[in-house]
C-alpha cells in the first residue's frame, strides 16, 4: 500500500504529533475566546441550574 | 405560560445507588483477596480449584470496580440529576429497568466466565464477545434514555453536567465497539482481530481512554452536579467548565501510547502520546481547581459536613493522579514506572481518591435526601473519612517505595558487569510491601462498612421518596435565541450537535493513531523466521490467555541494557504479527517471559508449574496443578486455525484437516523429551500444550541469528 509505505518511511511521520498539536491549539483558542464572550447573564443562569432544581 | 406537573421517580436512582454500594464491597473484597495472593501464595486455593487463582481473580477486581462499582456510581448520578437538571422526567422508566437489570446480569456474568477463563486477555476488556454485545445493547438503551430525556427537557440550556454525560457516553460507545473486534471461535471463545503492534495500539487506545470516559468524565459530571448540591452555590467559573470538558476530551484520546513507552510501538506514536500526557495536565488541574475552588470562604462548612469532606479529598486525589500521570508519561520516569507497582499505586489514588471518595460523598447527600431522613450519625461518616484516607496513604506509599526498590535492584550491575540481583531477589525485597498494601486496602474497606452500616440506620429511619412532584414551564416552540448570545449556546441548546460534536473531536485522535496502524502490517519490518504458532503451541497459547498468565508476566522487553541482559535481546514488532491477541502484558510481577523459550529444559517447567516454590524458592507464582489433570480440547483446533486464518495468519488452505495430526507429534516429542528426566505423562494433559508454547516464545528470532552467523 502507497500511503503506508509513505508513512511508515518518510521521516516526517514525526509531524503527526505536530499537526495533532495544531489542531488542538487552534480549537483550544476558539474555545476559550468563545467561552469568555459568554454573556454573563446566561452564566448566571446556567450555574444555578442544579441549585433550582427542586 | 402555562405550568406543566411532572413526576421525578426516584426507583432507578434508588436501585443504581445500592447497586454501587454492593459491588463496590465486592470489587473490594476481591481486590483485598487479590493482594493478599501476592502476599501470601497459599490464598491463591490452587490446589483445590482453578478458579480464583491470582490470574484470574485480578480481572474480576478490575473488572468489578471499573463497571460495577463506578458504572452504577455514574448511572446513579445521571438518573438522579439528569431529569432535574432538565426539569422533565426520566424519558422512559422501561428503559431504565431494562438498562439497571442488563447491567446487573452483565456484572454477573462477567463475574463468573472470568472465573471460568473464558478471556480476551486485553485488560478491562476482558469480556468475552457475546457479553461485549450484551454492553453494547444496554450501552445503547441508556444512551437512547438520556437523549429521549433531553429532547423533553424543559430547561432549554443544558448544563455541564450533561455535557460529561453524553461525551462519555458516546466515547465509550466508540472505544468498546472498536476494541472489542474479534472473531469467534465458538460461543465462548475469540481472537482478537488485532495483532501484536496494532492491537496493543488498540488496546491502550481504550485501556487509556476507559479511564478517561469511564472513571473520569463521567464523574466530573457527577462533580459538577453534587459539589454544588451539597455546597449549597454554584460552581466556580461556569465559563472554565465548558473549557475544562471541551479540552479535557480532545487530548485524553490522544494520550493512549503512553502505555507503551519504550516497546516496539512506532516512535511517532510514542513521542504522540507523550506530547498529549503532558498537556492533559492543563485542563485536569483546571478542573480540580475548579471544583475546589466552589468551596471558597465555605471552609468553615467543610469542617462541619463531614461529607463535603470526602469531596474535597475525592477532587484532591484527582489532582494527584492527573499530575502523576503526565509525570509517568515522560520517557525518563516511564522506564522506571512500567511494568512496577507504582502504576498499581498510581490507579489506586484514583480509584479509592477520586472515583471512591465522590462516590462516599454523593451518597452521604443523596441517600438521606431519597430517604427524607437525616445521617443516622456524621460520627461515623467523619470516622469513614479518616479510616479511608488513612486506607489510601497505607495502600499507596509501600508500593511506591517497593517501585523504586525494585527498579534500583532490577538496574544493579555488579563490577564485573553481571546483573547484582536474581529476579526471586527483588520480588522477596517487595513482599513486605505487598502485605502493607493488603492493609491500606483493608483498612479502606472497612470504612466502606461503616457506611453501609450508617446508609442502613439512615434508610430505617426514613421512608423512601418514590415519587417527587415539581412543575415547570415547557420550552416556547419558536425560541429565538438572544441577540448576543453566540455558538456556544446554540451548541448547548442542541443535544444532538453536541453529541456529533463530541464524538468529532474524539475521533480525530483516535483515527489519527489508529489508521496507520491498519497500515502497520506492511510497514513492520517483517521478519522472516517469524511463523505462526504450531496447533500446539497455540493451545498452549490459549491456555496462557485462560489463566491470565498476562496479569503477571509481560512478553515484551524493553532496549535497556539492565533488561536485556536479564531477558535476552529487545523486542521487535516483527515478531508479534501473529499474536492475537498480543500478550505483552502491562506488570511484571513475574519476570519477561518473551525470550523464555529455550531458557529451560521441558523438566523445568514442568515441575514449576505443577509448584513454582519448589523450584524456585519462596515463589509467589501460583501452582498450577489442574493443568496435569486435564486434556487440551483437541477438538478445538480445527475452529482455532480457521479463525486465525481469518484474522489473517497464513495457515495453508485446508490445514484444519490435518493440524491435529502435528499437534499430537509435537505432544510425543515432549513427552519423550520430559521422560529422559524421569517424568511420566500423557501426551494429551494441558500442560504439554503449555510447555510448547513457553518453549516457542522468542526463539523465532534466535533462529534468525544464528542463522545470520
Ligand atoms: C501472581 C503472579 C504470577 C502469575 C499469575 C503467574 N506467574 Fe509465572 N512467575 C511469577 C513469579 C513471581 C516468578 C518468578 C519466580 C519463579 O520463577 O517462580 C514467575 C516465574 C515464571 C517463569 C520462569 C521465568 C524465568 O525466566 O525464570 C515462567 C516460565 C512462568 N512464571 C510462567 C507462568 C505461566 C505460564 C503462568 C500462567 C499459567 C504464570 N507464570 C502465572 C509470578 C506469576
Amino acid at each position: 500500500m502507497k500511503l503506508a509505505h509513505y508513512l511508515s518511511n518518510i521521516e516526517g511521520v514525526s509531524i503527526y504529533p505536530i499537526i495533532s498539536l495544531l489542531i488542538f491549539v487552534i480549537f483550544f483558542v476558539i474555545v476559550t475566546l468563545r467561552v469568555f464572550r459568554m454573556s454573563d447573564q446566561s452564566v448566571k443562569h446556567i450555574e444555578r441550574l442544579p441549585l433550582d432544581d427542586e | 405560560m402555562q405550568l406543566e406537573k411532572f413526576t421525578y421517580d426516584n426507583k432507578l436512582s434508588k436501585l443504581f445507588a445500592f447497586a454501587t454500594i454492593f459491588w463496590g464491597v465486592t470489587g473490594m473484597l476481591i481486590g483485598l483477596i487479590a493482594a493478599l495472593q501476592l502476599a501470601f501464595p497459599i490464598v491463591n486455593l490452587s490446589d483445590f480449584f482453578p478458579y480464583a487463582a491470582f490470574g484470574r481473580l485480578r480481572p474480576v477486581h478490575t473488572n468489578a470496580v471499573i463497571f460495577a462499582f463506578v458504572g452504577n456510581g455514574f448511572f446513579t448520578a445521571v438518573y438522579y440529576s439528569l431529569p432535574r437538571l432538565l426539569k422533565t422526567s426520566m424519558w422512559s422508566e422501561k428503559l431504565g429497568k431494562f438498562h439497571f437489570w442488563g447491567w446487573q446480569l452483565i456484572i454477573v456474568a462477567a463475574a463468573i466466565t472470568l472465573m471460568m477463563g473464558f478471556t480476551q486477555a486485553k485488560e478491562y476488556a476482558e469480556l468475552e464477545w457475546p457479553i461485549d454485545i450484551a454492553i453494547a445493547v444496554v450501552w445503547v438503551a441508556f444512551g437512547i434514555n438520556m437523549l429521549g430525556t433531553i429532547l423533553n427537557r424543559r430547561e432549554r440550556h443544558l448544563y455541564v453536567a450533561i455535557w460529561f454525560y453524553l461525551g462519555s457516553w458516546v466515547t465509550v460507545a466508540m472505544l468498546h465497539i472498536v476494541n472489542s473486534m474479534a472473531m469467534p471461535v465458538n460461543l465462548f471463545k475469540s481472537y482478537s482481530m488485532y495483532a501484536g503492534v496494532q492491537d496493543a495500539l488498540v488496546q491502550w487506545w481504550y485501556g487509556h481512554n476507559a479511564v478517561a470516559f469511564f472513571l473520569t468524565t463521567p464523574y466530573l459530571g457527577l462533580m459538577y452536579y453534587f459539589l454544588p448540591k451539597a455546597a449549597e452555590r454554584p460552581v466556580y467559573s461556569y465559563r472554565l467548565s465548558i473549557v475544562h470538558f471541551w479540552s479535557l476530551i480532545f487530548l485524553y484520546i490522544w494520550a493512549g501510547p503512553h502505555h507503551l513507552l519504550y516497546t516496539s510501538i512506532p516512535e511517532w506514536a510514542q513521542s504522540l502520546g507523550t506530547v498529549f500526557s503532558i498537556m492533559l495536565l492543563l485542563p485536569s488541574w483546571g478542573g480540580m481547581l475548579n471544583g475546589l475552588f466552589t468551596l471558597r470562604g465555605a471552609w468553615d462548612k467543610v469542617r462541619e459536613t463531614p461529607l463535603l469532606k470526602f469531596f474535597v479529598v475525592g477532587v484532591t486525589s484527582y489532582g494527584m493522579a492527573t499530575f502523576e500521570g503526565p509525570m509517568l508519561s515522560l520517557k525518563n520516569v516511564n522506564a522506571i514506572s512500567h511494568y512496577s507497582d507504582w502504576t498499581v499505586a498510581h490507579v489506586h489514588i484514583g480509584a479509592l481518591g477520586w472515583n471512591g471518595f465522590m462516590t462516599f460523598g454523593m451518597l452521604y447527600w443523596l441517600i438521606p435526601k431519597l430517604y427524607n431522613a437525616k445521617i443516622y450519625s456524621q460520627r461515623l461518616v467523619n470516622t469513614h473519612f479518616w479510616i479511608g484516607t488513612l486506607g489510601i496513604i497505607l495502600y499507596a506509599i509501600p508500593l511506591y517505595v517497593g517501585a523504586f526498590r525494585s527498579y534500583f535492584m532490577m538496574k544493579s550491575f555488579t563490577p564485573e558487569g553481571q546483573l547484582e540481583y536474581q529476579f526471586m531477589d527483588i520480588v522477596s525485597a517487595v513482599l513486605p510491601y505487598y502485605v502493607m498494601r493488603a492493609l491500606g486496602g483493608g483498612l479502606y474497606l472497612a470504612g466502606f462498612g461503616l457506611m453501609v452500616y450508617n446508609m442502613y440506620k439512615t434508610c430505617k429511619s426514613g421512608e423512601f421518596v418514590e415519587k417527587e412532584e415539581a412543575e415547570a414551564a415547557p420550552l416556547a416552540p419558536n425560541y429565538q435565541a438572544p441577540k448576543n448570545s453566540f455558538w456556544h449556546s446554540v451548541i448547548e441548546r442542541k443535544p444532538i450537535l453536541l453529541l456529533v460534536l463530541s464524538l468529532i473531536v474524539v475521533s480525530i485522535g483516535g483515527m489519527v493513531e489508529i489508521i496507520p496502524t491498519y497500515l502497520v502490517k506492511s510497514n513492520i519490518p517483517t521478519i522472516a523466521s517469524v511463523k505462526p504458532y504450531t496447533p500446539l503451541e497455540l493451545q498452549g497459547r490459549d491456555i496462557y490467555i485462560r489463566e491470565g498468565c498476562y496479569n503477571c508476566h509481560s512478553q515484551q522487553v524493553r532496549p535497556f541494557r539492565y533488561e536485556v541482559a536479564r531477558y535476552g535481546e529487545y523486542s521487535k514488532a516483527g515478531e508479534s504479527v501473529y499474536d492475537h491477541p498480543y500478550q505483552w502484558g502491562s506488570k511484571r510481577t513475574g519476570p519477561d517471559l518473551a525470550r523464555i523459550g529455550g531458557k529451560y529444559p521441558d523438566s523445568w517447567h514442568f515441575y514449576h508449574m505443577l509448584k513454582p516454590s519448589d523450584v524456585v524458592e519462596k515463589s509467589i507464582m501460583p501452582p498450577y496443578p489442574h493443568l496435569f489433570t486435564d486434556d487440551v480440547n483437541i477438538a478445538t483446533t480445527r475452529s482455532k486455525i480457521h479463525a486465525m486464518r481469518k484474522v489473517g495468519v497464513p495457515y495453508e488452505k485446508g490445514y484444519e484437516a490435518t493440524a491435529n495430526d502435528d499437534l499430537i507429534d509435537q505432544a510425543k516429542k515432549i513427552v519423550k523429551s520430559l521422560k529422559s528426566a524421569d517424568i511420566e505423562i500423557s501426551e494429551s494433559k494441558e500442560i504439554i500444550a503449555l510447555i510448547a508454547y513457553l518453549q516457542r516464545l522468542g526463539t523465532d528470532i534466535k533462529a534468525e541469528t544464528a542463522q545470520n552467523k
